[in-house]
């Protein structure tokens, strides 16, 4: 925190501290004295030293290159950092955050002579398989055309000219603290397919929804986030290590490489924007980060994308917020937070949504951020004032991942909102017997959290016959469906149709076992039916059908024996 | 270098003066003493007239007349080879009566962060020789592991063995150790200087020492120079370089300390809203960097205040950390060692350094067996405490029988017992083998025909 005093300055203005030119953002105006937030480390700067306005909101460049990119909070590209000052953050570097001297062929999609508005798209650029989509930017006037080239350009150079000289090239440049401009706002309806057989099979997040992970430490939020960046059906991820440890980046770093997108089996890295502030990297710039992401994230959205957004963790921005705050002197809220905290997270996933960009296409932005709550106790602020926003709550619980139940998502307290709109989805794309099955397990593990508490008194033996299978079957939803192997080959990534296949076996057992017991059968006996064991294996192979098959047949046959005794 | 004696107001470890020219924040200060002791001090805040100076020592002694110096540089730390072998004090000063450290470079002890992009993914399995923590909660080089205890728990016998047995099977790299001990008593001091005089691991060591009775505000820094000097050790020199600090729960006491001084807005439990901040600069710097040879792995000891692990100190280290170690009290006094619990232990990035290539392909499914077999027995011990063994089903009968010898076999250990992963594995199965096939649901087919002990016999008779 710096104070300068002689600035003309503006709220939010990027200004350069000192003799090293230290990048920081006027945060508060007092009479003569302008505070500002440096985003570097101030160790050493003396008082006397001169600081500079830019006279530029803090802002990020967007046009052709960021995909792949990995950058830190104020959109530096960390792999430039290295080239610039070696294998540690030094101070005082600034760096572009698009290469202005590499060239990409562009192909114009308008032609001479046609009127373009803000927002709309002239051209194309083949930047890794995805198609970067070249637009007018939203807050330039827009005209008619007088020429625009096909050729190899940098992002500097203008690729088309308007008749009153306005000149087009591929960058703009955004402030980040403010939303892109859309057409219109749209209730989500499809759902974000994951892979990951808790979230999409009982508490699915819309594309274009909103999503919140809060988990004690160590109860997998991050490898939850990490699996929602490989494996969800969004065709841009932006995924934003905020103040988290950096060993995870690079493990990000070096994974995705080499993991394929199982939609075009290119590289994930090639759709995937990174954006890695770690804890020991300046706090004013892990503020920024957030907001840095977001904007990436509309800037796809406005080409027509589907945009999924990760930020972990959220709690960590709140508490850059807090320090903030606290050098401020502000009033403090609950619990040292300030006292705009909900105001900043409402403002922040609101940016989320379906939207009909300006350009008249279909694009969304998804927003999954994790929470972490001190001593994992979910009524501390961020979390509350998450939720109060956010539509689908998955909680992690350290109990789970205790015993090593991954995805350590509880699926009592667990909820989505989105259910009643995605019902006609799931009713069309998967099946129209579905949804009833998803009610089904979700009333046989209700049951089964009843019946426990029975048993924690008594005993499962005392149990009526009925409910003890029933509580087998519980066991069977949780060990077959909900339980899933991140590490494993296969099960890291399970489609809808074999999430609803699996699901369908579980209930084929139960109705088998039910039918059984109406003729007689005692619960040992339906619950030592030995083809049932075979189940678990379904989920380590690829081409399950046929083994599924045999194994209903032959699990057919065995209740039928049984009840033939 | 001009000298103050304008010294305004003294508080606790906090002493503030007067001066004319401009001061930088985080600078060295030399506050002399009327008697000729020298002190030293840091820079904490710095305005137009006012500097706030944080004492290292006491601020006993300091008055009004006392001169300061403010030298014009942050911190450094000189580093060279000749430190390894050598004890220094939680300042930095050598206290073992030998000669001065002669720099070959002078290092600001704040460190850099390592940028993301330049390190390099840990995967190097290090072998413990614990079952508990190289079969279910691995360590790999550049990882940071938190052992989180309680007062009167034998984590420093852990921290020693993992210390004294820690390999990279089949490697023959050059390693050192780096100890820095904050606030822990000179008893506890002399157990880890006789264990690395005894194993001859002090000659490729170097040992910080601030004890209990040395001046806390001191172990603000303690764990800095030790950083700093590992990383020397293994960025420029290239050693694969073991960290232990202790005890982390004493440097955030002093930190608590400071900003009540500094008449800060406490966050949870008086401890400052910025240690988060704070403690990950500490703890990340741990890692590997790509292209550089060596590395630097951290194991900081925490007791638990009242074994409570949502207290903020643990909550915040285990929010940073790539997991932690859980030493624990009911193990303890059932006379198991090392008293280990499994269960809120974790170590992310075990998978990393495990499987095949690196350690065996049913690793990481036998761990997770492992877990969720002791788990669902750990459960059940409550279950019987008020419906007695007899209410229970077969199957449950089996999984409490299988927590009991999990415990029994799988933690309990010597102290001086280093079992390699194979015998980690193996003991595994074995005691897999005493549940029925079927119940061994997370392991794969193929896995169980190739590693169950059934079967494994059969192929050899």
């Amino acid at each position: 925190m710096v104070t300068a005093v002689g600035l003309d300055a503006h709220m939010y203005d990027v200004v350069k501290v000192g003799d090293e030119e230290l990048m920081g953002e006027v945060i508060k105006i007092q009479g003569e004295n302008i505070i500002i937030q440096v985003y570097e480390d101030t160790a050493g700067i003396r008082p006397g030293e001169p600081v500079e306005n830019t006279g530029l909101s803090l802002a990020v460049e967007l046009g052709p290159g960021l995909l792949t990119s990995i950058y830190d909070g104020i959109q530096r590209p960390l792999e430039v950092l290295v080239d610039k000052m070696g294998n540690f953050i030094e101070r005082g570097v600034s760096a572009p955050g698009l290469s202005h001297e590499k060239k990409w062929e562009f192909k114009p999609i308008a032609k001479a002579g046609d009127t373009v508005a803000p927002g709309e798209i002239i051209g194309e650029v083949q930047e890794t398989n995805i198609v970067h989509k070249i637009m007018v930017p939203p807050n330039m006037k827009g005209g008619k055309i007088k020429s625009i080239q096909s050729g190899s350009y940098t992002v500097d150079e203008t690729v088309c000219e308007l008749e009153d000289g306005t000149a087009i090239t591929m960058l703009q440049r955004w402030p980040v603290r403010v939303p892109r401009p859309v057409a219109e706002k749209m209730n989500p309806d499809i759902p974000l397919i994951t892979g990951q057989r808790i979230l999409d099979g009982l508490f699915p997040i819309a594309k274009g929804g909103t999503a919140a992970i809060p988990g004690p430490f160590g109860s997998g939020k991050t490898v939850t986030q990490q699996q929602l960046a490989k494996w969800s059906d969004a065709e841009i991820v932006v995924y934003i290590g905020c103040g988290e440890r950096g060993n995870e980046m690079t493990e990000v770093l070096t994974e995705f490489p080499e993991l394929e997108d199982p939609k075009s089996g290119k590289p994930l890295m090639e759709r995937t924007v990174l954006i890695a502030n770690t804890s020991n990297m300046p706090v004013a710039a892990r503020e920024a980060s957030v907001y840095t992401g977001i904007t990436i994230a509309e800037y796809f959205r406005d080409m027509g994308y589907d945009v999924s957004l990760m930020a972990d963790s959220t709690s960590r921005w709140a508490e850059a917020m807090r320090e903030i705050s606290s050098r401020l002197e502000e009033m403090p809220g609950e619990e040292g937070y300030p006292a705009y905290l909900a105001a900043r997270l409402s403002e922040f996933y609101e940016r989320a949504g379906l939207v009909e960009t300006l350009s008249n296409a279909k694009g969304s932005v998804s927003v999954i951020g994790a929470v972490s709550p001190p001593g994992g106790d979910f009524s501390e602020p961020v979390t509350q004032n998450t939720l109060r926003i956010v539509k689908v709550f998955w909680a992690l619980d350290a109990k789970l991942s205790q015993r090593r139940h991954f995805p350590a998502i509880n699926w009592l307290n667990s909820y989505s909102l989105y259910l009643d709109t995605l019902h006609d989805w799931y009713d069309r794309e998967v099946s129209p017997e579905w949804n009833p099955l998803r009610a089904w397990a979700m009333e046989v593990l209700q049951k089964e959290a009843e019946l426990q508490e029975i048993v924690q008194l008594v005993g499962s033996d005392a149990l009526p016959d009925e409910e003890q299978v029933t509580i087998e079957v519980a066991r069977m939803i949780r060990e077959i469906f909900l339980q899933q192997n991140a590490y494993d080959a296969v099960d890291t990534f399970c489609p809808m149709s074999k999430q609803y296949d699996m699901m369908k076996a579980i209930k084929a057992y139960a109705d088998f076992a039910r039918s059984a017991q109406v003729a007689g059968a005692t619960p040992q006996q339906v619950i030592g039916i030995k083809t049932k064991n075979e189940l678990p294996q379904i989920k380590f192979i690829k081409d399950y059908e046929p083994v599924l098959a045999k194994i209903l047949k032959d699990m057919e046959a065995e209740f039928n024996a049984l009840r033939a005794a | 270098m001009k000298e103050y004696r304008t010294v305004t107001q003294i508080a606790g470890p906090l002493v503030f003066v007067e001066k004319t020219e401009p001061i930088g924040y985080n600078e060295l200060v030399n506050i002399s003493l009327a008697d000729g002791t020298m002190k030293r001090g840091q820079v904490l805040d710095t305005s137009d007239e006012i500097v706030v100076v944080q004492v290292f020592e006491t601020t006993a002694g300091i008055g009004r007349d006392s001169g300061i110096r403010f030298t014009g540089e942050t911190i450094k730390m000189p580093v060279g080879k000749e430190m390894l072998g050598r004890i220094l004090s939680g300042g930095g000063k050598p206290i073992d009566g030998g000669p001065d450290i002669v720099p070959e470079k002078r290092l600001d002890i704040t460190g850099a962060a390592i940028n993301p992009y330049a390190r390099s993914s840990p995967e190097d399995f290090i072998q413990t020789g614990i079952s508990t923590i190289d079969g279910t909660n691995t360590l790999v080089r550049g990882q940071k592991l938190p052992i989180f205890s309680g007062s009167g728990l034998p984590h420093n016998d852990v921290a020693l063995q993992i210390a004294r047995q820690a390999k990279v099977p089949g490697s023959t790299e050059e390693f050192a150790v780096v100890f820095a001990a904050m606030g822990i008593t000179r008893e506890e001091a002399n157990v880890f200087m006789a264990d690395f005089e005894k194993t001859g691991a002090l000659e490729r060591a170097v040992v910080f020492l601030n004890l209990a009775d040395d001046p806390a505000v001191e172990r603000i820094i303690t764990p800095r120079l030790a950083l700093t000097t590992a990383e020397y050790l293994a960025f420029d020199l290239g050693y694969h370089v073991l960290v232990i600090l202790t005890d982390m729960t004493n440097y955030c006491e002093a930190l608590r300390q400071i900003g009540a001084a500094r008449e800060e807005v406490p966050g949870r439990r008086g401890y400052p809203g910025y240690m988060y901040t704070d403690l990950a600069g500490i703890y990340e710097r741990a890692g590997i960097i790509k292209g550089v040879k060596g590395s630097v792995t951290q194991i900081p000891i925490l007791t638990m205040p009242g074994d409570d692990i949502t207290h903020p100190i643990p909550d915040l280290t285990g929010y940073i950390t790539e997991g932690q170690i859980v030493v624990n009290r009911d193990l303890h006094r059932k006379g198991i060692y090392p008293p280990i619990n499994v269960l809120p232990s974790l170590s992310r990035l075990m998978n990393l350094g495990i499987g095949e290539g690196h350690t065996r392909e049913d690793h990481k499914k036998v761990s997770d067996q492992l877990y969720a077999a002791y788990a669902e027995g750990n459960d059940l011990r409550g279950l019987v405490a008020i419906v007695g063994k007899d209410a229970l089903s077969e199957r449950d009968r089996m999984f409490l029988e299988f927590a009991d010898l999990f415990e029994d076999r799988f933690v309990r250990q010597g102290l001086y017992e280093d079992r390699t992963i194979q015998e980690t594995l193996d003991l595994g199965w074995e005691l897999l083998a005493t549940l029925p096939e079927e119940q061994l649901v997370r392991i794969d087919r193929e896995l169980i025909q190739k590693y169950h002990p059934k079967y494994r016999k059969n192929v050899q008779g």
